[in-house]
């Protein structure tokens, strides 16, 4: 029984074959304080003597007297005095918070670059970034470091660091998880999810994760299904769309093979695969990145150093709190306030911000057309694998476009995983996104788990060294 | 649309955000480039299409007014960087 192997530990084989989860907290914490001094997974991590199943928690999440800081020095020191509701549930299911992940500061970023501790590596290729924001989530589930994480995705935050590092990440339907104790980011898009090793473990996390909370008047009051019951190797008669807006010549030529491949897996196993259109793909990046920073500039608000954090000098309270803000938020937090400040602005709100919400719509019904004709829709998770630390740190634009191929289902509210799909030459993870209708995670489940029960991309590990 | 140093402290100004010298610089031309882009928007024609602020259509969420309970007085100011009496401390709000 003591006899396993951490790396490729999930937490449905430590349920099924009923190991001690102390033994198993042991094992981690013995190979984290072997193997973190090089991935830099971890922000904080507190020796509680909790006995359960350990999952790693992005430090965006509200951990009672535990510190949650966002990656921010504007929340050094914050221990929130109650647990985020996705915790509560976690505790009920004895699952227990096992330290803090890193992440972009307040989750704005793609490349895990943005925390004020230290950037966090590729455990694949350590001179590359794990993807962002939740980059500690996914780079800590790759190498070993957690058996299973939360994350949060508001544009791409879960699945485009899955993609990049080689694991799977499911952002669910917008109203499926409770997002009180979400340190928010854009509230018509922020939402919690599982990444993990495999597909499994994603289901069983969603089940534990899901349901309404009274707490957070968005989340959805409907039944929660078993998602472990869509685990099934089936996917005849599954129709998956492939919108040609989604391959577009910018896309890694790795990358785009390696999607044909796996589309042509599913085909042979019985899928039927339809070419769809998608036509205001192209806009994704413009609506969201007005929409996502007009929110933060309000939902950030209330970092004023008056109830939590630091507080700077200043002879007036506005003099306190603009020298708070000042040197409290680091400089893609600036950036992103002053942008949603200024499409909210007198003169301008119209042009930016409300026809952002009206090009929305537009996004929003391009999906709905579209599942008219098919159950599910396959694309790159990211038209690149991971990127070099400090490539695109001084050009926040190419930055941005990198999150092409994830925002739009922020957007339209629907749910999206990204999972193993193979390798670059180099030995870099690529990640294949399905997209599936609102409150319609089963027909995903179902793809990618006959996906990746006919693969083995899933049970490669990096090798750090 | 390129952004005026008056632009650019008059939303500083606004965010609450005190910047020095390099980060205005820095920012003007970042956000130039960025405002730049997302002017691409002004190419679709919105005339007749309905905002979408929320994926989800929820309107009034409403609950009923009941006493629970909810943070002690102590654990409420247990973050504050300053406080005074069972009170958050700021500096002089009027002159």
């Amino acid at each position: 029984m003591e006899n396993f192997d951490i790396t490729n530990l999930t937490a449905h084989e430590i349920l099924e074959k009923k190991l001690d989860t102390a033994l198993v907290c042991k094992k981690l914490k013995e190979h984290i304080s072997q193997v973190d001094n090089k991935v830099k997974a971890y922000i904080s991590f507190e020796d509680t003597q909790k006995n359960g199943l350990p999952i790693a928690i992005k430090d965006n999440i509200c951990v009672k007297g535990e510190l949650t800081t966002c990656a921010s020095k504007i929340l050094q020191g914050f221990r929130p005095p109650y647990n985020a509701t996705v915790i509560e549930k976690l505790a009920k299911a004895n699952i227990i918070p096992f330290g803090k992940v890193n992440m972009d500061e307040f989750a704005f970023g793609s490349s895990c670059e943005n925390s004020c501790y230290f950037p966090t590596h590729n455990p694949w290729d350590l001179e590359r970034v794990p993807g962002g924001s939740s980059g500690g989530s996914a780079a800590a589930v790759a190498s070993g470091l957690a058996i299973w994480a939360l994350g949060s995705d508001t544009g791409g935050s879960i699945r485009q660091p899955a993609s990049f590092c080689g694991v799977v990440g499911l952002k669910p339907t917008y109203g499926r998880v409770s997002r009180f104790g979400l340190i928010a980011f854009a509230s018509s898009l922020d939402q919690i999810g599982p990444i993990t090793k495999d597909v499994a473990d994603a289901a069983l996390l969603l089940n534990v994760i899901s349901g309404y909370d009274p707490n957070d008047s968005t989340s959805a009051n409907i039944a929660v299904e078993d998602f472990t019951k869509s685990l099934v190797n089936n996917v005849e008669g599954i129709r998956i769309g492939i919108p040609k807006e989604y391959f577009l010549p910018g896309i890694d030529t790795e990358v785009k093979k390696n999607i044909f491949e796996a589309i042509e897996l599913l085909r042979k196993k019985g899928a039927i695969i339809k070419d769809i259109n998608l036509p205001h793909t192209e806009y994704a990046v413009e609506i969201y990145y007005i929409i996502a920073t007009a929110e933060a500039s309000s939902n950030l608000g209330r970092f004023d150093g008056v109830r939590f954090g630091k507080q700077a000098e200043g002879k007036s309270m506005i003099e306190m709190v603009a020298n708070t803000r000042g040197l409290g938020f680091g400089n893609e937090v600036k950036r992103r306030i002053f942008l949603g400040t200024f499409v909210l602005s007198h003169g301008y709100y119209d042009a930016y911000y409300k026809n952002a919400l009206k090009a929305r719509t537009l996004v929003k019904n391009d999906f709905d057309k579209a599942f008219d004709e098919v159950d599910c829709i396959i694309t790159p998770t990211s038209p690149t694998p991971a990127f070099r630390i400090g490539e695109k740190l001084n050009d926040p634009l190419s930055m941005y476009l990198s999150d092409i191929c994830t925002i739009n289902v922020n957007l339209a509210g629907i749910p999206a995983m990204s999972l193993p799909c193979g390798f670059t030459k180099q030995g870099l993870p690529i990640g294949l996104q399905i997209m599936a209708k609102a409150f319609n995670e089963e027909v995903i489940f179902k793809t990618a788990y006959s996906y990746e029960q006919s693969t083995t991309w899933h049970k490669q590990k990096p090798k750090i060294e | 649309m390129a952004l005026t140093d008056k632009d650019l402290i008059h939303l500083a100004k606004l965010a609450r955000i005190n910047l020095s010298k390099e980060e205005l610089e820095a920012f003007s031309r970042q956000l130039d480039d960025i405002l730049s882009y997302i002017d691409k928007l002004k190419t679709l024609d919105l005339s007749n299409v309905e905002p979408t602020t929320h994926a989800l259509q929820i309107k009034n969420v409403f609950r009923n007014d009941l006493v629970k309970e909810s943070l002690s007085q102590d654990e409420a100011l247990k973050n504050a960087p300053r406080k005074e009496k069972n009170s958050f401390k700021v500096p002089k709000i009027i002159e």
